[in-house]
């Protein structure tokens, strides 16, 4: 028979009293899933602890690599950590709808928790079509300069998709409306279907689109068969759907409503056009 | 007669091959064998999964009331999974993205449950690793030959190294289509049982009918 059960069998407490039960027992049959189940259970939860920092790493570098390819500032080969230099964080304080450099950016992205800078405000039930709940009052956004001149603005965004939070960046030209390119670097869409967001060739046709219409409306779509084509006056608003991933799109068409609407940073680009955001 | 551990290990490679004799395992083989990368590191968890999935189990299959077993089997394998993907997303980031959910997939891997169904629910803890091992190893060979014929004529490349320079980069190959595509796996398969039988001819079964010529001299005339 087995080699340890001699030993274990002679053990005290309970785990000796459950191991001398029958093997067919009313006792076993409920008590050894337990066991297992928590046994296994600190197992998962140690893993993940102890693995954190090191996948905490690689997001970072994934973030970093898919701003870099919203932005369109990454060729093959390049040095994501060296390329990243060349585009400056800024806070963006959406309470006031101007920069706030008294804040650290990197406190900004690390303090999600706690501290000032992790100040939240909770999205109004109306207005909260990306559905989620709260937001931020600081959040981190990227600027490409050319000398003094402003030549891209990128942007985080996120909201709900189907299953998962879509977290992305969206890279716009300095008329704070034009889509220079879009990219999620988190979620859990089905891969085949919603996870197709990640498709370069869905990606590739967000250049060149328009997030505001002429009355400063965020009309941008994620559409459905109609319209995308050329020469509709609505084509340049919109962006042909992927099939069988409806709601997945729905949910981009929404966070990108909400996050360029008059809570998120609607406002704070107006002032950005207007040149005053700088004066801050 | 107990086998040995090199016949536990070496049997499932040709002889016993899960993918190729079993014919289990078909849907991870179908899906992560586009390019190496994502089958060599698919290969590793599986093989780890069965390997340490067939050791805890067995160490513990006199305590596994019979009701309950496919539940407690499930929660081990499930853990371990759980804890190779936590792994891959630390050390193999962009490989693990690539691979998404079927790492996760690997818990309803056939061959997973089948070998602790079969195997280490019967056998010892080192025989049962043995045994996992060599079923790993088994599918990683059939996987990584898989992915080599698909790699090198879907994409000209073999480990990410061009072979084949492809046109639309100014080379001369034109890629095959179909081996991007998960349908041509089943070609792959195919040809790769057709030889092995060819060559092992214990392998081929004997067929379930026989089609036999009519002698009816009556209906002839």
């Amino acid at each position: 028979m087995s080699e340890s059960e001699p030993v274990l069998k002679g053990a005290g407490g309970w785990l000796g009293w459950l191991l001398r039960q029958p093997k067919n027992g009313l006792a076993k049959t409920l008590l050894v899933p337990a066991v297992v189940s928590l046994v296994c259970a600190v197992l998962v939860s140690g893993s993940v602890m102890i693995l954190r920092p090191e996948q905490r790493l690689n997001e970072e570098r994934s973030r970093q690599e898919n701003i870099l390819a919203a932005a369109g500032l990454l060729g093959s080969g390049d040095d994501v950590t060296e390329r990243f230099t060349a585009i400056e964080p800024r806070v963006i304080d959406l309470t006031e709808d101007a920069f706030a450099p008294a804040l650290d950016p990197s406190a900004v992205l690390e303090t999600r928790r706690s501290g000032p800078a992790a100040a939240s405000v909770p999205v109004p039930a109306e207005l909260d079509i990306a559905v989620i709940k709260t937001r931020p009052r600081y959040v981190v956004g990227y600027f490409l300069y050319d000398g003094a001149r402003l030549d891209m603005i990128i942007l985080p965004v996120y909201g709900y998709g189907l299953w998962s939070t879509l977290y992305g960046y969206v890279a716009l030209k300095p008329d704070a409306s034009t889509i220079v390119g879009l990219r999620f670097y988190r979620h859990g869409e089905t891969p085949g279907l919603g996870g197709e967001v990640d498709n370069p060739r869905w990606l590739a046709q967000w250049r060149g689109k328009r997030i505001y219409d002429d009355t400063g409306e965020p009309v941008i779509e994620v559409s459905k068969g109609r319209g995308a084509e050329s020469g509709s006056p609505r084509a340049r608003f919109e962006v042909d759907g992927i099939s069988g991933a409806t709601l997945t799109g729905r949910g981009v068409t929404n966070l990108l409503r909400y996050w360029f609407g008059p809570h998120g940073f609607g406002p704070f680009l107006d002032e950005l056009r207007n040149g005053s955001g700088e004066s801050t | 007669m107990k086998p040995s551990a090199r016949a536990l290990v070496s049997e499932p490679l040709i002889a016993d091959n899960p993918i190729t004799l079993q014919i289990l395992g078909l849907c991870s083989a179908l899906a992560v064998t586009t390019s190496m990368w994502p089958a060599l590191l698919m290969s590793l968890a599986v093989t780890g999964v069965l390997a340490f999935g067939g050791a805890v189990i067995s160490a513990i299959r006199h305590q596994i009331p019979d009701s309950v077993r496919i539940v407690v089997q499930m929660t081990i394998v499930a853990s371990l999974v759980i804890v190779v993907d936590q792994i891959l997303k630390a050390y193999a980031y962009d490989v693990s993205r690539q691979l998404s959910v079927f790492v996760g997939l690997i818990v309803t891997n056939c061959i997973v449950l089948g070998r602790i169904e079969t195997f280490a629910m019967k056998n010892g803890v080192a025989a049962s690793f043995f045994d996992g091992l060599g079923n790993g190893l088994g599918y990683s060979l059939a996987l990584m030959t898989i992915a080599a014929i698909r790699e090198v004529l879907g994409s000209g490349t073999f480990f990410g190294v061009t072979l084949l320079p492809l046109i639309r980069d100014g080379g001369w190959y034109y890629p095959n289509g179909l081996m991007i595509l998960p349908p041509g796996v089943f070609f792959i398969i195919g040809l790769m049982i057709w030889g092995i039988r060819t060559w092992r001819v214990e392998q081929v079964e004997a067929p379930e009918f026989r089609i036999r010529h009519v002698h009816r001299p009556e209906a002839g005339t």
